[in-house]
């Protein structure tokens, strides 16, 4: 289904398709591609059907009240769905299904939107390539033999193969964004704290966001506006007003500042990505925006103290499979002890593990102060950095990722080059501020087949979204070279 | 005694990454006793593969000590530029809860309102 939700509004208006048509067909064309692409771990057919016939009779007068009326959606499989099976792509939790639903998603049901599946991811959102889910990788559509980034790796490839116009991921270091770049497609991570993490299975707690893939940016918008907003369950959701969104989206950019940090565009970057990325500033610079020079002078540090701070948290949180209240359970294990060893190591794959390690490490009696607490006093820094830079601009480009998508299986024996490719997305969980990435051109090189994705990534400060959605509209109103 | 065994393994650990004539810088006990701490019980191969991926993963992030950060402050929740507002406190209200039932509800082995596991003494 290669529409946008306001294209399938249309036709619910003009009385062309019915919310079980349209439903049933995305259904099918998951099903048709999903031995192909493994982006889908439970597929929703008999509750999405009923809840499509459910809205079938009114539709006409429900899109007026609800923006998701009659909307099929996809949701990352580490949020909780109550009655529908939720894994976090994990073996300790194959069969866990959950007793609540994660405040975002329920917000998403309240506004009309059908769930028809949960969507592949690395383990515990933990990798940037959907390898290290336990039920196999996901595949890039544009070319199967590429990985579709990761971690929601599932959530890009439901939009970018035209499953569904709009899904769920999450974003505790780039997992919303580094797909969307790989895949082609638009992927938001909002404001730490402007959408609940409620019912999202933690990783980071600090870093953790939940957020929209969309085909473009109005329905990116859409989402956000669905999302957002204060929860009780979460007291770390922001309790400030939500602006109208879409009102934002005017495409008019002039007199905008665009930061552009030279720390991002150097060692490292693939040169056909240096070259999209920066022709596309160039086109937000046609459309009136100003363009300067801002300086994160701590990028080539953020790596490091990202993969701290990352793994000290999630050694916390994922204390708690311990095959005891939910999940697996290893069978063979005779003390209490032996259970929740014997059930983590047979439930947890190598990539969780290590991160546990690592976390274990850091936060552990005689190395908390060398590598934990120095990885916050950084953080200060790079907190500081921003706030440095926007005081000279609105929002910040650089690339999403310093490649393009890369062959599966390329870097699953090297976690330290695969951590390397998170360079400019972890900062932003860092610092906590908003960031988007739109498609801007593809590559020639990696792929023989066909060109894959490529996307720039722009940043906004605190709470900014309105303005950064407009940023991204703007440039996407572009006509596009390929 | 526990403090200063954790000391010396990490003055070991230290001086062991920094030298490059060493080939193993995080040894494997080193990375069972890491393991014991997390709860994780390591299968031979993955003890060998996590040694040699840990100490890189180390030898990477110590690169942070190039920095002065003995005058900046650690990050704790949420700076200037963030909402403190979203920190808000709440009443101290009774809620309705998941309840016993669904609770119980995915536990591998429950009964009678409890949890079931293998026994401790």
């Amino acid at each position: 289904m290669k529409l946008t939700v306001e294209e399938i509004h249309n036709l619910y208006a003009a009385g062309d398709a019915t919310p079980s048509q349209i439903t049933r067909a995305a259904l099918d064309k998951i099903e048709r591609d999903n031995e192909r692409l493994n982006a889908y771990l439970t597929i929703n057919r008999d509750g999405a059907l009923k809840a499509a016939a459910a809205m079938d009779g009114d539709i006409q007068s429900a899109i007026k009240e609800k923006p998701l009326a009659g909307i099929p959606v996809a949701i990352k499989d580490n949020m909780c769905t109550e009655g529908i099976r939720t894994t976090c792509g994990s073996r300790i939790l194959g069969n866990y299904v959950p007793q609540y639903t994660a405040t975002a998603v329920k917000k998403l049901e309240a506004a009309g939107a059908i769930i028809v599946g949960k969507t592949n991811l690395d383990e515990f959102a933990m990798g940037g390539s959907t390898e290290n889910s336990a039920f196999g990788p996901a595949r890039n559509p544009h070319n199967t033999e590429y990985v579709p980034g990761g971690s929601s790796g599932g959530s890009a490839v439901a939009v970018a193969a035209d499953h569904v116009p709009v899904s769920l991921g999450s974003d505790t270091g780039g997992s919303i964004r580094q797909p969307a770049s790989f895949c082609g497609v638009v992927g938001l991570k909002p404001t730490y704290g402007r959408v609940s993490r409620f019912g999202l299975v933690a990783f980071a707690s600090s870093l953790d966001q939940i957020g929209p893939f969309a085909t473009n940016v109005k329905d990116a918008a859409r989402m956000l506006q669905v999302i957002a907003g204060h929860d009780r369950h979460d007291a770390t959701s922001a309790n400030i007003e939500v602006p109208d969104y879409l009102n934002a989206l005017t495409g008019d950019i002039k007199g905008l500042r665009v930061g552009v940090p030279p720390e991002c565009f150097g060692e490292g970057l693939d040169g056909e990505v240096k070259a999209k990325v920066e022709a596309a500033i160039h086109k937000l610079k046609d459309r009136g925006a100003e363009i300067v020079e801002v300086h994160l002078p701590h990028t080539k540090y953020v790596v490091a103290v990202y993969y701290l701070i990352a793994t000290a948290e999630a050694s916390s949180n994922l204390a708690r499979f311990d095959g005891v209240r939910y999940g697996f359970r290893a069978e063979e294990a005779r003390s209490l002890s032996e259970l929740y060893r014997c059930t983590r190591d047979e439930g947890f794959g190598a990539e969780v593990k290590r991160r546990i390690m690592l976390g274990t490490f850091a936060l552990s009696s005689g190395y908390y102060d060398a590598y934990y607490e120095k990885a916050q006093r950084v953080r200060t820094m790079l907190v500081n950095d921003f706030a440095e830079a926007f005081k000279k601009c609105d929002v910040i480009a650089t690339p999403t990722a310093p490649t393009p998508p890369f062959k599966i299986g390329d870097k699953s024996d090297d976690p330290l080059a695969m951590y390397l490719c998170d360079i400019y997305t972890v900062t932003i969980n860092l610092a906590g501020v908003p960031a988007i990435s739109i498609p801007c051109g593809v590559s020639s090189s990696t792929s023989p087949m066909s060109g894959l994705p490529i996307g720039l990534q722009l940043i906004g400060n605190h709470f900014d979204e309105a303005r950064l959605l407009n940023a991204a509209y703007a440039y996407e109103q572009q006509p596009r070279k390929p | 005694m526990i403090a200063n065994s954790r000391r010396g393994l990490r003055n070991h650990f230290l001086t062991a990454i920094r030298n490059p004539q060493s080939n193993m810088p995080i040894t494997r006990i080193e990375v069972e006793k890491i393991a014991k701490l997390a709860n994780l019980e390591l299968t031979d191969a993955e003890r060998e593969s996590f040694t040699g991926q840990l100490a890189a993963i180390v030898e990477y992030i110590d690169q942070l000590n190039e920095l002065d950060t003995s005058a900046v402050k650690a990050w704790q929740t949420r700076s200037a530029g963030e909402a403190i507002s979203s920190y808000a406190s709440r009443d101290d209200v009774v809620r309705p809860s998941l309840g016993q039932q669904k609770a119980l509800d995915q536990a591998p082995d429950a009964d009678e309102g409890h949890f079931l596991v293998p026994r401790v003494i």
